[in-house]
């Protein structure tokens, strides 16, 4: 019987306190225990994290490139959304 | 360098691309736009990277083998934890790497089984002996060295994962360079033995590190497509003067001759090494260079071997899976 290929995992590593996880790579690891000792010796050789998140890659629903028109498009014509859209006065100062 | 064996021709599947596709591909790479893994991209691009980069993640496993000769054997417990730090560190250069090709369609088993069954490259370079302590600083100072020379345009390769893949490896390449280098200046500094066996290191890697940056410019054969789709940034010949440049100094510093009665200086300052034996080049690549059997001998043990330790995680994972189910239907 052929091995069943190992399970792929996304790996997030939070760097410092107060930071959020950050997406770093991806490992194949059978289970979650596996993968987050995996994880470890991949990519904390160096003291790169205080915490570390794996998910299934099977978990991720991901956008669609292809879409990105579709679905961003509709943000970047709202320019009212940010606060140089308004004019205030010089002397009124920092607000 | 990791691929120097990509000896066919890809050019010719793009005639049977979309080439409106084509053609907002070819427009995104010349604006330094990052392709993804869901982006389109052309046949040809994708085979081409998924070579590339499994090449360049299996010369990162087999490359822990000669340097790992030594472990036992290093002089001081300090030379041991660099070296051990250093090959764990190839490891996961090789893992980072294997992660960035599997993006682009192959499975993680099918590129391992690729190189155990010899139809995948590695560098040649990793079919040389590692005969002294010598050899090692020679690898570190030499071989490394020529990697970061062709490492470093890679971060800014036109493929994501890869370039990201790059900027972690060049992060870490660095220390294994300087280790390298204070390994010779060691020995340099000391007894008349041990500089000798400096010298015999350097004059038995010498070639073979040049050797490492492919085929000289005029008989390349994928330079240009990788070229134009900045897989690429510099040539074979760019990156080995630029890499011979920086070594000459070093090694003069170090008081060792390069074995290279030929090398000349130019009038713009750059050394010009003497005629390389193709030849050699050749032969290793064919399977011929003196430790190709050993490696993949040794590659093909260590993954029989860890045959039960795989199958017992997946044994186990599904049996907890199981009963989870178990659990929760209850």
């Amino acid at each position: 019987m052929a091995t069943p290929n190992s399970p792929l995992w996304e790996v997030f590593i939070r760097s410092r306190n107060g930071l959020a996880h950050k997406h770093v790579g991806s490992l194949h690891a059978a289970d979650a225990t596996l993968a987050l000792q995996a994880a470890r010796d991949i990519y904390t050789r160096r003291g790169e994290g205080l915490s570390i998140w794996v998910v299934p890659s099977s978990a991720i629903t991901a956008s669609d490139p292809a879409e990105k028109g579709m679905m961003f498009e509709p943000a970047e014509s709202k320019i009212y959304r940010h606060p140089t859209f308004y004019d205030v006065p010089d002397e009124v100062g920092h607000m | 360098m990791y691929t120097q064996a990509l000896n066919t021709s890809d050019a010719d599947d793009r005639n049977v691309e979309d080439a409106t596709r084509a053609a907002a591909f070819q427009a995104r790479i010349d604006a330094d736009d990052r392709i993804e893994p869901n982006d389109w991209m052309p046949a040809a691009y994708r085979k081409t990277l998924t070579r590339q980069i499994s090449q360049h993640a299996h010369s990162e496993i087999v490359g822990m083998l000669p340097e790992g000769n030594w472990i036992t054997r290093a002089p001081t417990l300090r030379r041991k934890a660099a070296l051990l730090a250093k090959v764990q560190d190839e490891c996961g250069h090789g893992l980072y790497l294997y992660a960035a090709a599997e993006t682009l369609g192959t499975s993680r088993e099918e590129l391992v089984d690729a190189m155990l069954t010899g139809k995948a490259k590695y560098s040649s370079i990793f079919n040389y002996p590692t005969l002294t302590w010598a050899d090692i600083g020679t690898i570190g100072w030499l071989v490394d060295g020529a990697a970061i020379m062709n490492q470093i345009p890679l971060c800014r390769c036109s493929y994501g994962p890869y370039a990201r893949a790059m900027i972690r490896v060049c992060k870490e390449e660095s220390f294994h360079q300087r280790q390298g280098f204070e390994i010779m200046l060691t020995l340099c500094r000391g007894t008349d033995e041990q500089k000798a066996m400096a010298q015999d290191a350097l004059n038995r890697w010498w070639w073979p590190v040049l050797m490492m940056f492919g085929p000289p410019d005029k008989v390349s054969q994928h330079s240009d497509t990788s070229t134009k789709w900045k897989i690429k940034r510099f040539s074979n010949d760019e990156l080995r003067q630029k890499f011979v440049d920086a070594t000459v100094p070093q090694a003069q510093f170090l008081g060792l001759t390069i074995p290279d009665p030929k090398m000349k200086q130019d009038e713009a300052g750059h050394w010009v090494p003497g005629p390389i034996d193709w030849d050699e080049f050749k032969q290793v690549l064919a399977g011929n260079g003196p430790c190709n059997r050993d490696r993949l001998a040794a590659r093909r043990k260590a993954h029989d071997a860890g045959a039960w330790v795989r199958e017992a995680a997946a044994a186990y994972a599904e049996k907890r899976k199981r009963r989870q189910f178990a659990q929760a239907a209850e």
